[in-house]
């Protein structure tokens, strides 16, 4: 059958079982958008390409299928940029299809032309530009496989208008080999044993877990492994919701900001295994005063991540969910029961917790959110403070129901996100926990959500500040705030005023309004005692809400492991 | 150390650049490197050498085979393999010199490739060793110009 290049692309999307597009149009893509108009597909049409990305990212996060985005040349491409790089960061399956300029003008600084194969080289897992109609169906389906499987990662086609418009015969292929990506997924079966054997003989072992349990779907099996030979489990922020609160073996997040327990236990443990996680510089503090007892079993299906940063005694390369299977097959059961009460002690003397007086605190925000929801809403972040606060007290019970960029850091992440989720997941209630800073990074995208009716709720925790960056200069640079008030008019010459609260009035902008003015609810909340019952009413309304909480401007993240600092030289308050 | 690395690739558009950023990325000075097809028309073959700390490289070598496009990459540093670098040097000469010139030049087994009234040009092919050896000797008569095509290596024996 003699098609297209637009054609080619709706038909690929098609077999690929993609039933949602973020995007935004532009000129070189007009072939493609004529054919987009009667497809099957629903379209998402975002107000910024970075929210496209960040769409198809939660969708896929929230889901474990392929999100896909697409943008015009030049200035469309580069601002997919970010959003890939965060998908890219957190291995998350994202296909971008980026319009070109026809090919006679690549190279010759046409109109909207940009080299989005080279900008976006480094930020994906490969790109590609198709220079030749003929090449496209295959470069499609190849595009998909490459996305989802082994270690996944985002994956962009530059396709130019000439390409679209061309003509060739549609072949409907039925499946993809690469001779150069042949991910592994099965284990080494000595790797395995010899894995089980340092199991069974550890008196200490801490199960350290990451993204790449959420992405194998793996968290059934790091359970039954966990439960068998009762090993307490530490998960990163990518890895939040793999396992049960509330559980006596869950120590929670590690690292900077994480749990002191879940530090203690893995800087004295004799065991350390990793699975799907990848000792990222937040998780490991220090990294030669890391862990120094610890043997180090590393689960991961991506060899550079093995022995990159921590010198790994007994890796296993493959899919964690196989390794896993095989490995509790040949660990003991064991009762560890001294090393649990160790931890337990750790636990009760240093708990997570916060002031809990008459203050409004983002952390009680969040405590009600966790309780309102038990645990089941999908709570997606944006960076800094508002993460933080989220991944200690929102109480997660299910995995890709915790969507935060945890590699790159994203501010501005969130709420696009927050809406791919809502579309893929429409029966969930789904918040963005957000901060007055990184919410006005892609508020723009408040018209996407009402527009299309996507009833998604923001949480703002609004502190007045770039807050983690406040707190960094709090504590490390002598209080001086440089540039990190959001209510501060820098030339009105009281910009080292220390009556913040005063001129709160004068906030800009009013999220109330800007609410309303998008067509959105808008909810302020200033008393402790309005939270729960302002959260309530929220959850109910089958609209769009943001709710701004104005909340303790100075109340910072603890325990916090400093920068540069060991995993026990932990903070649990300020010196 | 010095590494002689050799890529298997898919003879495509955009390849080197793939790999070339991964060296860079980490501050990475390639000394030389060579592309060519192999036996396969649709494979090409890159050598590179590089000097780096072991365990950076190591972990390079790792991400070039995680690259797409990458078919293969082979470290040799520590299997028995040959290398071969081949040199044009235009040395200024005169009448009173010349036949000098191609004394040395048939003591390194080069060829004399191109006369003209101030200069020849001198072609060797070898290891980095003994192009460095026919250098020096080239020195005192002055050279004007030098290219090299890099390194390429094989690795001994059937395999």
């Amino acid at each position: 059958m003699i098609k297209s290049g637009a054609e080619i692309f709706i038909e690929c999307l098609l077999m690929e079982k993609v039933d949602t597009i973020f995007g935004i149009p532009g000129g070189v893509l007009l072939p493609i958008f004529d054919k987009i108009y009667d497809s099957p597909l629903r379209f998402i049409l975002t107000r910024h390409e970075q929210g496209a990305a960040h769409m198809a990212d939660g969708y896929a996060r929230s889901t474990g299928k392929v999100g896909v985005c697409i943008a015009t040349s030049g200035p469309g491409a580069t601002n997919l940029v970010t959003g890939l790089a965060t998908a890219h960061m957190d291995s998350i399956p994202v296909v971008a299809f980026t319009g070109q300029v026809a090919t006679n003008l690549i190279g010759n600084d046409a109109f909207q032309e940009a080299d989005t194969t080279g900008i976006t080289r480094p930020v994906t897992k490969h790109n590609y530009l198709v220079k030749d109609v003929r090449e496209l169906e295959q470069t499609i389906r190849e595009a998909f496989y490459i996305a989802a499987t082994g270690r996944p990662g985002p994956v962009l086609i530059d396709i130019p208008v000439d390409v679209a418009r061309a003509k060739c015969e549609f072949k409907k292929l039925d499946k993809v080999e690469i001779r150069s990506y042949k991910p592994t997924y099965n284990g080494h079966p000595g790797q395995i044993k010899k894995a089980a054997q340092l199991i069974n003989e550890s008196n200490q072992p801490v199960l350290y877990i990451g993204g790449g349990v959420i992405a194998s779907d793996a968290s059934k099996e790091v359970i039954e492994l966990s439960e068998k030979a009762n090993i307490p489990v530490t998960t990163t922020l990518l890895a939040m919701g793999a396992y049960p609160p509330g559980s006596k073996l869950n120590l929670e997040m590690l690292g900077m900001h994480g749990t002191y327990h879940a530090n203690k236990a893995m800087q004295n443990a004799d065991l350390i295994v990793a699975v799907g996680s990848r000792f990222d510089d937040r998780c490991t503090g220090r990294l030669d005063a890391f862990a120094k007892k610890a043997k180090i079993i590393h689960i991961d299906i991506d060899p550079t991540s093995i022995s990159k940063n921590v010198v790994v005694n007994v890796p296993v390369v493959g899919d964690a969910k196989n390794i896993l299977k095989e490995l509790i097959k040949h660990v003991k059961e064991n009762t560890h029961k001294d090393w649990l009460k160790t931890i337990e002690e750790w636990k009760k003397s240093k708990p997570l917790t916060y002031k809990n007086d008459d203050k409004l605190r983002p952390q009680y925000v969040v405590e009600a959110i966790s309780e309102l929801t038990k645990g089941e809403a999908i709570v997606v972040t944006e960076v800094g403070q508002n993460q933080m606060w989220a991944a200690q007290f929102y109480k997660v019970k299910n995995p890709r129901h915790f969507l935060s960029s945890g590699g790159l850091g994203t501010m501005g992440y969130g709420f696009p996100a927050a809406i791919g989720a809502k579309i893929a997941n429409p029966d969930k209630t789904v918040i963005d926990i957000a901060g007055d800073g990184s919410i006005q990074m892609n508020i723009q995208e408040l018209a996407t959500a009402v527009l299309n009716k996507i009833n998604v709720k923001i949480v703002i925790l609004n502190n007045y500040y770039l807050g983690m960056v406040r707190q960094w200069q709090e504590m490390f640079y002598g209080k001086r705030y440089s540039a990190v008030c959001l209510n501060e008019n820098a030339s009105s010459g009281d910009k080292h005023s220390k009556s913040k609260q005063k001129k709160c009035m004068d906030y800009v902008p009013d999220f109330v309004k800007v609410a309303e003015a998008y067509g959105a609810v808008g909810i302020r909340v200033t008393n402790k005692k309005d939270v729960k019952t302002s959260l309530k009413k929220a959850f109910e309304i089958d609209k769009p809400v943001v709710m701004e909480f104005v909340v303790e401007p100075e109340e910072n993240v603890f325990p916090m492991v400093p920068a540069g600092a060991a995993l026990d030289e932990i903070l649990t308050h300020l010196a | 150390m010095r590494h002689t690395i050799s890529v298997l690739v898919e003879n495509k558009f955009g390849v080197l650049a793939r790999i070339a950023t991964l060296f860079a990325a980490r501050g990475f000075n390639i000394d030389s490197l060579a592309v060519g097809e192999t036996e396969t028309p649709d494979i090409s073959r890159m050598t590179i050498v590089v000097r780096g700390d072991d365990r950076i490289l190591e972990q390079v070598e790792k991400q070039l085979n995680k690259l797409l496009d990458i078919i293969k990459v082979i470290d040799f540093k520590e299997t028995r393999h040959l290398e071969r670098d081949l040199a044009l040097i235009k040395v200024k000469s005169a009448k009173n010199n010349r036949s000098e010139l191609i004394q040395i030049a048939d003591i390194f087994r080069a060829k004399i490739i191109d006369v003209s009234a101030d200069s020849v040009i001198i072609e060797i092919t070898g290891n980095e060793e003994k192009i460095q050896a026919l250098m020096n000797m080239l020195r005192p008569f002055g050279i004007k110009e030098m290219c090299r095509t890099g390194i390429i290596a094989m690795g001994r024996g059937v395999k």
